[in-house]
């Protein structure tokens, strides 16, 4: 008798719908602005006005006096003196001596209404003694500058010595390059519900990256133990880095405690701005030697990050971008600073490609200068330098389990290039405002390559728990999947379904809502999760489906009998831990990173030479996943990664002026929009890590690294303007405007070295 | 302020200023409608007043007396979906989703008056909408998919 196993649909491998999309499209979704409970008041933020400034005092009386108003804090009613954040704990709830942004959370309300609260907001009265602020990083970085914190303005300096920098060349090229403050825009705004529990803690509802992480920081601020603070994922509008942070966690746990009431938090679009961080801006000096034929000999490079006003994850992002700074090409011979500075500017942190978006921009536009100096095609330069099996990165740690750099610069090249002529004239730059009939408009095409760690790097103890446990009810077995993984719209919940149900040979499996009842997932960040979870989960079923073998074979029972083997359930829970990596040396050579992602871009533009306006016409992407666990969710991140990618290039940035955001509103801050976007070619290849589960290492940055590199490529061979700057602003391509420092920087030195120009 | 929402008629009180979007949400619990901008760029709010698409955002909710709202709510019964909802989810046009009411609230509304739409049309008539997760190619797809099954 030949026993036939019913088809399992929705494994590894499949396009499937997606469990939260049916309650998504119907709008029944429950977001953390959509949470509601009866009776809950509602908090606000006062902010401080100045960038930089030391507060005198704090009157709240008025505050206070207001009626419908229930609690109004400062930092005198902060449990404990303790600071928070991500990497380096630097930050107070509330700010007590000195304000170091404009936005620097001062003091907090919760009211009966939203309305009664900010009202009260604007009724507390500070009197500050203003500083002068430094909003330059390099400038702050300079051993004369006036300290913004007590530690001194270096948040981080990462030196990087590879082989012997010295190396001579045939040819060197130099240049100087400047990425503006990235938003991610995340549209579901920053949102919380806290509610005080009987024991004296609190529970808190949060739209967040890291659970656990998340815990770490809020408890002690709160002066709880972690056992008193328990926190449960809320529906996430999306994250790209921001919710990496705390914004409103301490806040609304505090308002909740103080007034025994439950409190919900909402910011709207304008704080969202000044409440979470950002992408770091930066300036970066380059130097590329290679010989006559086109060899890479040596890559020098200096990196400024501005971190703004707190540290956040700098320490991680100048790290990364000292380790990615010469991309995916074998370079014998380097030496890189990379350094981050504390400012008055609103602080920086985790945005998707985490600082090797910066250095993309520039090694890139390096590479296309080496080959027109070299007279020699920029596809085939890169082809010429790609990384191979074993080959080295600039950290000595050698590329291996999957390294198809080659290959993804062949295939994205290969891509069929878009026609000629446009449909309509809706479709030239400008679109609807009609500025040009197509006279004066010219087709230029860019190519661009990146690379990226995936996973946690540099001896950091990554680790996610799952937790399977596969029972039977009255329609049969049926198997729930529980993890801390946090779904922010990129598709974790489904991969998690999917490898259950392919481990399982179950279609019956639920993937329970992420909370603290369970160990850490780590971050939904670094294109981790589909290895890290996706791993914990495939090891948990693994367990799962060793005991039934053994129920099996212990009770004479046939394996595929089930329900008979689930008179009990069966529970298994495992903590994953990825390969350790090493801790980052003085001069960082080592192996600091589990595995990396590449992806190249070719983007094709049209350009109206006399309004400077843009329209890109096409992105053509290859890029290595390992394996695509879900391949129309691979897709969406490779369409929707290239359209942030778009948006650095010719749109989006936080417009700083003295520490100032000018641009705090969708209004002013330019998303992509439906228009904006061109179609998008893929060529998805799959190519498997050893080490991931199905292969699959991970999917969402590489999208965001090298396409806008490719966009302003194709940018300059239309116009033949250096757009050393991204965003590229049309005045950069009618006046050939180049964005130079005040300072000189030879590449490969210390940047606190700098001298004025 | 008496008005019909999703075909029921209802009965309550605006607050002074109060935007239908924050009247739909706040006072009629119906959150499906989403607060992303509040100042009509990026069309998560968007809902029918009178058949006519609108960031409700910007609609004072004293404004809507007498008349007809629709929101997303109104699109599908418990059991059965929408084609347009249907299409968003077998295309993937669907990541956080946060925008997603209000694109299918302007779907509807394209679709209603202009059955077949090409791209062009697709991306004029949606381009009121922000994504930040899907680079819009899936819910273009989504669109046409609509369309097809509509007709």
């Amino acid at each position: 008798m030949t026993l036939t196993r019913p088809r399992v649909r929705g494994i590894v491998g499949e396009s499937i719908i997606r469990p939260d999309g049916p309650p998504k499209v119907k709008g029944e979704f429950e977001y953390a602005s959509d949470l509601w409970q009866d009776g809950m008041l509602h908090g606000a933020t006062l902010r401080s006005p100045h960038a930089h400034a030391r507060i005198v005092a704090i009157d709240t009386a008025k505050a206070r006096a207001l009626p419908g108003v229930r609690a109004v804090l400062t930092h005198a009613d902060l449990p404990t003196g303790q600071l928070f954040g991500l990497m380096t704990s630097d930050q107070s709830p509330l700010a007590r001596t000195k304000v170091r942004f404009i936005g620097d959370p001062v003091a907090l309300v919760a009211a009966d209404d939203e309305r009664t609260a900010r009202d009260a907001c604007k009724l507390i009265t500070v009197t500050y003694e203003t500083l002068p602020p430094i909003t330059d990083p390099i400038a702050a970085l300079q051993p004369d500058a006036a300290p913004i914190h007590d530690s001194g303005n270096v948040i981080d300096a990462v030196r990087l010595v590879h082989g012997d920098p010295r190396a001579s060349a045939d040819v060197v090229v130099e240049g100087e390059y400047e990425v503006g403050m990235q938003d991610q825009a995340a549209l579901g705004p920053e949102a919380g519900l806290a509610i005080p529990d009987d024991d004296g803690g609190v529970t808190l509802h949060i739209a967040t990256q890291w659970l656990h992480e998340d815990l770490r920081q809020i408890a002690p601020c709160l002066g709880l133990p972690e056992e008193k603070v328990r926190l449960v994922m809320s529906g996430v509008g999306g994250a790209f880095g921001a919710r990496e942070d705390v914004t409103l966690q301490v806040h609304a746990c505090l308002l909740a405690i103080a007034t025994k009431r439950p409190v919900r938090m909402t910011y709207g679009r304008e704080e969202s701005f000044y409440g979470h961080v950002h992408r770091h801006p930066a300036r970066l000096f380059y130097a590329h030697g290679a010989t006559k034929t086109g060899e890479l000999a040596f890559v020098h490079a200096t990196i400024v990050l501005d971190g703004g006003a707190y540290a956040s994850s700098s320490p991680a992002v100048i790290a990364n971008a000292a380790c990615f700074a010469a991309g995916p090409y074998k370079v014998p011979n380097a030496e890189v600073w990379s350094v981050g500075a504390y400012t008055n500017n609103p602080p920086t942190g985790a945005m998707r490609g985490f600082g090797a978006v910066q250095t993309c921009f520039a090694y890139e536009a390096q590479m296309d200068k080496l080959a027109a100096t070299l007279g020699m095609d920029p596809v085939a330069l890169r082809m010429k330098n790609a990384l191979a099996d074993g080959d080295l990165i600039i950290t000595s740690q050698p590329v291996a389990g999957s390294e198809p750099v080659s290959e993804v610069i062949r295939r994205a090249n290969a891509l069929p290039l878009p026609a000629d002529g446009r449909a309509s004239a809706l479709e030239l730059p400008g679109g609807a405002g009609n500025l040009t009939l197509g006279e004066g408009v010219v087709r230029g095409v860019g190519f661009a390559a990146g690379f990226k760690n995936v996973c946690y790097s540099h001896g950091f103890d990554d680790s996610c728990d799952a937790r399977v446990r596969l029972e039977r009810d009255a329609d049969g077995p049926i198997a729930y999947v529980h993890t801390a993984a946090a779904e922010v719209g990129q598709g974790v919940v489904t991969v998690q379904l999917q490898i259950a149900r392919t481990e399982l040979g179950l279609e019956r499996v639920v993937v329970l809502n992420a909370d603290t009842n369970i160990g850490s997932s780590g971050s939904s960040s670094a294109s981790r999760q589909t290895w890290m979870a996706g791993s914990a989960v495939k090891a948990a079923c693994d367990l799962v489906n060793a005991e039934l073998d053994l129920r099996a074979h212990d009770r004479g029972i046939p394996r595929d009998r089930i329900d008979a083997l689930l008179d009990t359930p069966v529970e298994q829970r495992v903590t994953y831990r990825h390969t350790p990596t090493e801790p980052l040396t003085a001069a960082t050579q080592n192996h600091g990173h589990v595995a990396f992602l590449f992806a190249a871009h070719r983007a094709s533009v049209d350009v109206d030479l006399g309004t400077g306006l843009v329209k890109v016409v096409q992105v053509a992407t290859a890029q290595d996943v390992g394996k695509a666990i879900n391949p129309v969710a691979v897709i969406g991140q490779l369409e929707g990664g290239i359209a942030q990618g778009l948006g650095l290039a010719v749109m989006e940035e936080v417009i700083l002026k003295d520490g100032q955001v000018k641009n705090a509103s969708f209004t002013d801050y330019l998303l992509p929009t439906f228009l904006d976007m061109p179609p998008v070619v893929t060529d998805i290849i799959e190519h498997p890590h050893p080490d991931a589960p199905y292969g699959a290492k991970g999917v969402g940055e590489p999208p965001t690294i090298s396409s806008t590199p490719a966009i302003v490529a194709a940018i300059r061979a239309a116009t033949g303007r250096e757009l050393n700057r991204v965003p590229v602003r049309p005045d950069d391509i009618v006046f050939g405007t180049v964005a130079r420092s005040d300072w000189a920087v030879v590449p490969g030195t210390d940047p606190r070295t700098a001298t004025r120009r | 302020m008496k008005l019909t929402v999703n075909g029921a008629p209802r009965d309550a009180e605006a607050r002074d200023g109060e935007s239908l979007l924050s009247f739909l949400r706040e006072e009629l619990a119906l959150p499906g409608s989403k607060n992303a901008c509040e100042q009509g760029e990026c069309g998560s709010c968007s809902v029918l007043l009178d058949g006519a698409l609108v960031c409700s955002c910007l609609v004072l909710a004293a404004a809507c007396a007498d008349k007809n709202v629709e929101t997303v709510e109104a699109l599908s019964t418990n059991e059965t979906l929408h084609p347009i909802q249907q299409a968003f989810l077998d295309a993937g046009a669907v990541q956080c989703g946060f925008c997603t009411p209000g694109f299918i609230v302007a779907a509807r509304a394209l679709l209603a008056s202009n059955p077949e739409p090409s791209d062009a049309e697709i991306r004029e008539a949606l381009s009121g909408n922000i994504c930040r997760c899907t680079g819009y190619g899936k819910i273009l797809e989504a669109v046409h998919a609509a369309a097809k099954a509509r007709a």
